[in-house]
C-alpha cells in the first residue's frame, strides 16, 4: 500500500490561516489500512482544527467526508455538487489523491495535509516499512525476493558494502542490510549462483528519471 | 479523566496499554493546538479501589482548576460579549 | 601494460609495492596538498587522493591528483559512485586520462548520512562493480558503455577496494571474484588489524586462484593511541581490531603509544610482505603523513624502485 505521515498540525494550520470554510477530505483506500487518511482521521483532524481555530479566535467551518478512493475519477466525482460551496479543500489521501483532486476542481486550492511515504507493508500493527521503489523493472526473481533498489540505502546490485555489520546497514542500526537479506534468502534457496553473476547496469529510464510514467492497456479503454 | 485497569491486569491483556498509548497521542494534539496537555490524563486503578478513586478524581479537578478555563471557553464568552447587544452605552 | 601507470610496473616488475593516501583539504588551498605531498613523495610507488570521503565535501579528488602530479607523486583518481551518475562519471574519467591521471580506485562512497549533507540527493546511478566494467570497457574497447566509439580511450590501472571484515564473511571473496571478473588490475583491501581473519580470507582467496588474477595490496593503518583503537573498533561499521591488538598498545604510557603503534604497523607490514599473494601494500596514516617515511621506512621498503 502507499504509506504516510500525518503533517505536523503547526503546518496544517498554517496552511489554513486564510480559510474559514473548508472541505476536509479522507480516503478509504491505502491511507485508512496505514491509518494516516481514513474517515476516522478526518473526524480526529477535524476536531482538531475546529478546537484549535475555535481556541484562537477564528473559527473555522469544515465539512468531512471520505471518498472511496481519491485516485479514481468516478468517486471525485461524488464531490462536485458542493466543492464550490468552499473555500478550498484539505485532502489526507496520499499525493497522487491531492493532486487528482486539484486536477479535477480547477477553482479550489488544495491542500496536502499528510506527507506521502511510500510503498510498504505492514510489519505489525503501527509498524510499516518499505518495500518497492516501483522502478518499473522487477528483478526480484534473481535477489531472493528481496529488492535491491529499496532494501539497500545505496540500491546496490553487487552488494553489500563495507558498511554492513552483523546484518546491520550502516545507515541506521533499525534497517536491516539489503544484501545480508538478499544471500540469507539465495542461500537457503540454493541460488548463489545468482550472486555470482555481473548484472547489467540498471536502466532508471524505467523509473522516475524517464519523466513522469503512464500505463495504457488497450484491452481496458 | 480516563480510567484503565492495573498495568497487567487488564481483561484485554494489553488493552489499557493501548489506551494509554491513545491518551498520550491526545495529550500531544491538545498541547500542539495550545489547549493544554494537562487537561487530559490517565489513571490506572482496580474495582475494588474507590478510596483511590476519589483521590485521583480531587486530584484531577485541583489539576484541572490550575489550569484555569479552556481557551476555547474564553474564545466563546469573549466572543458573545462582541455580539450587539442594541443598547447605546456611550 | 594497460596504462604504462608506475604502480602498475612496479607491480609488474614483481616488486613489492607501495601506495599512501592524501586526503584534500576542507577549502580550496593547493598549499595544503602540496604541504602533504612532500611528506609522501620518494615513500610510495603512488598515492590515493581520496574522494570526499565520509561524505564530508573537500577539494575534488582530480584536483587533488593534478597537485600532487606536478610536485612529483604518481597520484591514484578515487572516485565514487554516490555522487555522480553515469554521464558525469565517463566524463570525468576521460578529464582524468586527459590530464595525465593513470590509476583508478573505484569505489561506492559511504553514504551521505555520515557527511555535512545528510540531506543530499544520492546518485548511484551505478555500482562500484559496474564502475570497474564500465572503466575496463572504454580503456580496452575504445568504447563507451552505450556502444559509441571513443576519440581516444582513457588509460587506467583500474582498482578496487575490498573489507575482508565487513559480514557477512562467506560472501568476501565471491564479491572480489566478480570485482576481478569485472575487469579489476589491483585491489586495495580496508585496514587490516585481525592478521587471522585476513590469512583465512587470503586462503580462500588463493584458493580461487585470485591472487594470479589481480594485484592485491593489504591495508594498514598506524594506531597513533589506545584511544583511536577503541574508537575505530566501535564507531567505524566493518571495522575489524582484536581485542589483543588493543591492548598491547594500552598497555603502553600514553606518551609512547603512537611509537608503539608505528612498531606494530611496521611489524604488521613485514608480516605481510612474507604472506603468498600479497603484491604490496597501501598505508592509510590519517592525518599523520609525516610518519610514512619512518613506517615504510622502518618496514625496509625504501628507497622505492625506478622502473622503466
Amino acid at each position: 500500500m502507499i504509506t504516510g505521515t500525518p503533517k505536523p498540525i503547526e503546518e496544517i494550520l498554517q496552511m489554513l490561516e486564510p480559510y474559514d470554510n473548508i472541505v476536509l477530505a479522507g480516503c478509504f483506500g491505502c491511507v485508512t489500512v496505514c491509518r494516516v487518511g481514513g474517515e476516522k482521521e478526518v473526524e480526529v483532524l477535524a476536531s482538531t482544527l475546529r478546537l484549535a481555530r475555535e481556541a484562537s479566535g477564528k473559527k473555522i467551518t469544515i465539512k468531512e467526508v471520505c471518498l472511496e478512493r481519491q485516485c479514481d475519477p468516478e468517486y471525485i466525482e461524488t464531490m462536485r455538487p458542493y466543492v464550490e460551496d468552499y473555500q478550498a479543500v484539505l485532502s489526507i489521501a496520499c499525493g497522487a489523491g491531492i493532486q487528482f483532486l486539484a486536477e479535477k476542481f480547477t477553482t479550489t486550492p488544495l491542500l496536502p495535509g499528510i506527507n506521502t511515504g511510500f510503498l510498504g507493508v505492514t510489519e505489525r500493527q503501527g509498524e510499516w516499512a518499505e518495500r518497492c521503489q516501483g522502478c518499473g523493472d522487477c528483478v526480484l526473481h534473481l535477489t531472493g525476493g528481496i529488492c535491491p533498489v529499496t532494501r539497500c540505502a545505496k540500491s546496490l546490485f553487487h552488494g553489500p558494502c563495507g558498511g554492513s555489520a552483523k546484518g546491520i546497514c550502516e545507515v541506521d542500526k533499525s534497517v536491516p542490510c539489503g544484501w545480508q537479506l538478499i544471500i540469507d534468502r539465495l542461500k537457503a534457496l540454493n541460488q548463489m549462483d545468482n550472486y555470482c553473476k555481473l548484472k547489467p547496469y540498471k536502466g532508471w529510464n524505467s523509473s522516475r528519471d524517464g519523466g513522469p510514467r503512464r500505463i495504457v492497456r488497450e484491452d481496458m479503454i | 479523566m480516563i480510567m484503565g485497569c492495573l498495568e497487567g491486569n487488564c481483561h484485554f491483556v494489553n488493552g489499557n496499554f493501548r489506551a494509554r498509548a491513545r491518551v498520550q497521542r491526545v495529550h500531544n494534539i491538545l498541547e500542539k493546538i495550545n489547549i493544554g496537555a494537562g487537561r487530559i490524563r490517565m489513571f490506572n486503578l482496580s474495582a475494588g479501589e474507590g478510596a483511590k478513586f476519589a483521590a485521583y478524581a480531587n486530584e484531577f479537578v485541583d489539576q484541572i482548576q490550575e489550569l484555569g478555563p479552556s481557551p476555547i471557553n474564553v474564545a466563546r464568552k469573549k466572543e458573545a460579549k462582541n455580539v450587539p447587544t442594541g443598547e447605546i452605552t456611550a | 601494460m594497460k596504462s604504462g601507470s608506475n604502480l602498475e610496473k612496479v607491480l609488474a616488475a614483481g616488486h613489492f609495492s607501495v601506495t599512501a593516501e592524501c586526503g584534500p583539504p576542507r577549502g580550496a588551498d593547493p598549499d595544503v596538498v602540496r604541504k602533504k605531498a612532500a611528506l609522501v613523495k620518494g615513500n610510495v610507488d603512488a598515492c590515493n587522493v581520496t574522494d570526499n570521503q565520509t561524505s564530508v565535501v573537500r577539494m575534488s579528488s582530480t584536483a587533488g591528483c593534478v597537485l600532487i602530479k606536478e610536485v612529483g607523486i604518481e597520484p591514484l583518481l578515487q572516485m565514487v559512485v554516490r555522487d555522480r551518475n553515469r554521464i558525469a562519471l565517463q566524463s570525468d574519467l576521460l578529464g582524468a586520462s586527459a590530464l595525465g591521471i593513470r590509476n583508478l580506485l573505484c569505489l561506492s562512497g559511504d553514504h551521505q548520512k555520515f557527511g555535512d549533507d545528510p540531506q543530499a540527493k544520492n546518485v548511484f546511478d551505478i555500482d562500484s562493480m559496474q564502475l570497474i566494467h564500465m572503466v575496463k570497457t572504454m580503456r580496452d574497447e575504445g568504447i563507451f558503455p552505450s556502444g559509441k566509439k571513443l576519440e581516444g580511450a582513457p588509460q587506467f590501472f583500474i582498482g578496487c577496494a575490498v573489507n575482508p571484515f565487513a559480514d557477512p564473511f562467506e560472501i568476501r571473496v565471491p564479491r572480489l571474484k566478480l570485482k576481478v571478473m569485472a575487469g579489476a588490475d589491483f585491489v586495495q583491501t580496508q585496514c587490516i588489524y585481525n592478521m587471522d581473519k585476513f590469512k583465512t580470507y587470503m586462503d580462500l582467496a588463493k584458493k580461487e586462484g585470485l591472487h594470479e588474477k589481480v594485484k592485491i595490496l593489504a591495508g594498514v593503518t598506524p594506531l597513533k593511541s589506545a584511544g583511536m583503537a577503541k574508537f575505530m573498533k566501535k564507531m567505524v561499521a566493518g571495522m575489524d581490531i582484536p581485542d589483543a591488538v588493543i591492548k598491547r598498545i594500552a598497555d603502553e604510557p600514553k606518551e609512547k603509544q603512537a611509537q608503539k603503534g608505528i612498531e606494530m604497523c611496521i611489524e604488521q607490514i613485514q608480516e605481510l610482505k612474507e604472506m603468498e599473494g600479497i603484491a604490496g601494500i597501501h598505508v592509510m596514516a590519517i592525518e599523520w603523513e609525516e610518519k610514512l617515511n619512518e613506517i615504510i621506512g622502518g618496514a625496509g621498503l625504501l628507497p622505492r624502485p625506478i622502473v622503466e
